[in-house]
């Protein structure tokens, strides 16, 4: 069974195949959501990053799940030499880039602690899958066309890995180079990364996107990562052991 | 370490391919990657880094397609640019001989690598790269960023009217 609900401005969808779909489940998972919206929007006036951003709360007064966001903020910033960042250019906070992945990894771990073997959450086209398909399958995961939306140019198999997707067609505004503090303007226009779990492959496809041409080879030097970047000539490049997942 | 020199190989490579095309007008490339969506027109350039797998042992010839004439290049020693290869400076010599990459040589590479744990010290640089193709299988589901809320619409239409100043 398989439930869709626009929150955090996109659409999320869990999918959760056999005796386990029952609608607590999809209601804990998407209630989690919820929650996260509303503490992390920057489009919420009231959540707490926008009193963060207006200086309405001191640091001492950060509940414990933004505490915990900026410090894997900074500690993802490390590892990626500053390409990811959460402070955007015009001096304000936007985590999004971090707790979109966050949030779909911790859902799948609250849907395996209700004992769901088999689903997939999926938040505006990252993924984190379980077990099997309803049809008792590896799930699949397309990467869509970046110059054409209905269209997809590749079928991989992330087995439980994390899938999650950077480009410019979209999220212009979220990404930018934060040593220049400007745009990105790169040949790239989306970059897949297929990791660990959701959160590793979203925050470092956020950071290796940043990072232009040479993402893809920041990619290739990470261990258990893979990535598969368009660019706008239509050339796709992927990492040595991209392929791994694309045979079932 | 090899793939950053792969990569400049190739942009090399490139370069003089594209110099020798310059200097050669009655050549035309015609070349057109198969199944490539046809949806832009940067499409209708060529697509030399289509034409040839991009992971070539840096220790051997780079290939040469059908695609491409043979003897497109000058013979002679070429220097590539000082390039930022993430952790360090890559700098490389190519030899051309026969019209053809015969060598390549390294004037710099990083001597030190960063100490994240992420970075694999054993990874083996071989990035291929592929014309997109669209296809037709039935997936459980789509990567890719989501323009289908009006909040993301919102926001890529900001982030474009200040892309154009």
């Amino acid at each position: 069974m398989k439930e869709t609900r626009d929150i955090m401005g996109m659409p999320v969808s869990i999918e959760i195949a056999g005796v386990q779909a029952a609608q607590k489940n999809f209601d804990t998972a998407f209630d989690y959501f919820v929650h996260i919206d509303e503490t992390f929007s920057t489009y919420k006036p009231g959540s707490e990053i926008s009193r963060i951003n207006r200086g309405e709360i001191s640091e001492a007064e950060y509940s414990a799940e933004m505490k915990t966001v900026f410090a894997l903020a900074e500690e993802t910033k490390q590892l990626t030499h500053g390409y990811f960042d959460i402070h955007t250019a015009d001096g304000m906070i936007d985590p999004l880039g971090l707790v979109k992945g966050w949030a779909i990894n911790n859902a799948a771990h609250m849907l395996d602690e209700l004992g769901c073997k088999n689903f997939q959450v999926d938040a505006g086209g990252d993924i984190q899958t379980r077990g099997k398909n309803e049809e008792g399958n590896e799930w699949s995961v397309g990467i869509r066309n970046p110059f054409n939306r209905g269209e997809i140019i590749k079928v991989i198999y992330p087995r439980g890995a994390g899938v999650a997707t950077s480009g410019t067609y979209i999220r212009g505004k979220h990404i930018y180079d934060p040593h220049s503090g400007e745009p990105v303007v790169t040949p790239v226009l989306s970059l897949t990364v297929v990791g660990p779990d959701v959160y590793e492959a979203d925050r470092f496809a956020t950071a290796a996107f940043a990072m232009g041409e040479r993402g893809v080879e920041f990619i290739e030097q990470l261990d258990g990562f893979e990535g598969y970047a368009v660019d706008e000539k239509g050339v796709a490049t992927m990492t040595s052991g991209f392929t791994k997942y694309t045979s079932q | 370490m090899k793939k950053f020199i792969t990569s400049l190989v190739f942009v090399l490579v490139f370069a003089m391919y594209a110099l020798s095309q310059y200097f050669n007008n009655s050549s035309t490339l015609a070349y057109t990657a198969p199944g490539a969506t046809p949806t832009t027109a940067a499409n209708s350039q060529p697509v030399a880094r289509v034409a040839a797998p991009v992971s070539v042992p840096v220790s051997t010839p780079a290939p040469t397609t059908a695609s491409k004439p043979a003897g497109q290049y000058v013979d002679g020693t070429y220097t590539g640019s000082v390039a930022d290869a993430y952790y360090g400076k890559v700098q490389v010599k190519a030899t051309i001989s026969g019209g053809k990459l015969a060598d390549v040589t390294f004037l710099q590479y990083p001597s030190d690598r960063s100490t994240s744990r992420f970075i694999s010290s054993q990874a083996m640089p071989m990035l291929t790269s592929e014309a997109i193709q669209a296809q037709s299988a039935q997936v459980d589901a789509v990567s890719g960023a989501s323009d289908t809320s009006a909040a993301f619409r919102e926001s890529l239409g900001v982030a474009l009217s200040q892309a154009k100043g």
